[in-house]
């Protein structure tokens, strides 16, 4: 049931950032390049989604348990620290680089032509590097 | 539908699209129990990070955010879409995204619509940070002459 949920959540995931043409990565490119020819798509996007997810997290407290899962596993981390700030700062060099964040990338790949494979190839070896140096952090 | 003032813009299509991006969160969140990061979910379906869902469960969320960008084009056609001309850029972009959004503990999904929606101090800071990254980016990328 898990995996099923899991899936389902994937593919409404997917047809949600293609409807919403987050898969264009000169229309991202377009909403951080706020001092030239702003597209205010993003925020739209972004937008349609918190009006969903709070309604969510009214709901989550309201519930005993997840409707598959027998307990919540949700990230309980309060503190702010460098590594989630400078973390989100390299990240969003590149995105504004390539117009591409993990779940675009990713929903993309049946579709895309070659570039979007060498971002995904990248971008799973950025992660093994985080991984390989993370102790040292 | 035009936004006035911004032709280019797709306000309807974005907020339609939002609207299910929500609706996936939501399955995730209320179903599963689970945060819908996508950066989380592509490391531990890879098996780059130890900790999070089954290995299992979030290869299957992985395989569906393709099924359903293919599922779109297959029914509607063809998706718009202009990428960097530059292999190069794009690899760096990449590799920026991947060891950024691991530092940072997740990415636009994550962070910027669950995060967020939960009024998470860190979910808040953190996306103000990769916007702001993001406009800075693309601002003095323009500025040197390298858009696309």
């Amino acid at each position: 049931m898990k995996q099923l949920l899991a899936l389902i959540a994937g593919v409404v995931f997917g047809i949600g950032l293609t409807v919403s043409g987050m898969t264009d990565p000169a229309r991202v490119r377009g909403f951080l390049d706020l001092f030239g020819n702003w597209d205010p798509t993003l925020a739209f996007v972004m937008g349609g989604a918190l009006i969903v997810m709070v309604v969510a997290w009214l709901v989550q407290p309201r519930m005993v348990r997840p409707l598959v899962d027998t307990s919540w596993h949700l990230p309980g981390t309060r503190h702010l620290d460098g590594k989630l700030l400078g973390g989100a700062a390299l990240f969003g060099v590149g995105w504004g680089l390539g117009g591409l964040c993990p779940g675009p990338a990713i929903a993309s790949l049946g579709t895309a032509p070659m570039s979007v494979a060498v971002f995904v190839i990248a971008m799973i070896a950025g992660m093994s590097l985080h991984r390989l140096v993370a102790d040292r952090l | 539908m035009i936004l006035p003032g911004f032709p280019d813009a797709q306000p309807l299509e974005g907020l339609v699209g939002g609207l299910l991006i929500g609706l996936a969160a939501a399955i995730m969140l209320l179903g599963a129990g689970r945060i819908a990061g996508v950066s989380g979910l592509l490391a531990r379906a890879t098996g780059i990070a130890d900790s999070g869902p089954p290995w299992i469960m979030a290869l299957n969320f992985v395989i569906g955010l393709v099924l359903g960008g293919l599922a779109y084009a297959l029914v509607f056609g063809p998706v718009a879409a202009s990428y960097p001309p530059s292999l190069p850029l794009l690899a760096a972009a990449g590799l920026l995204v991947g060891f950024g959004t691991r530092l940072g503990s997740g990415c636009t999904s994550g962070h910027g619509v669950c995060g967020m929606a939960r009024l998470s101090r860190r979910s808040i800071s953190a996306t103000l940070a990769f916007m702001v990254s993001g406009i800075v980016t693309v601002a003095v990328v323009n500025a040197l002459g390298g858009g696309w």
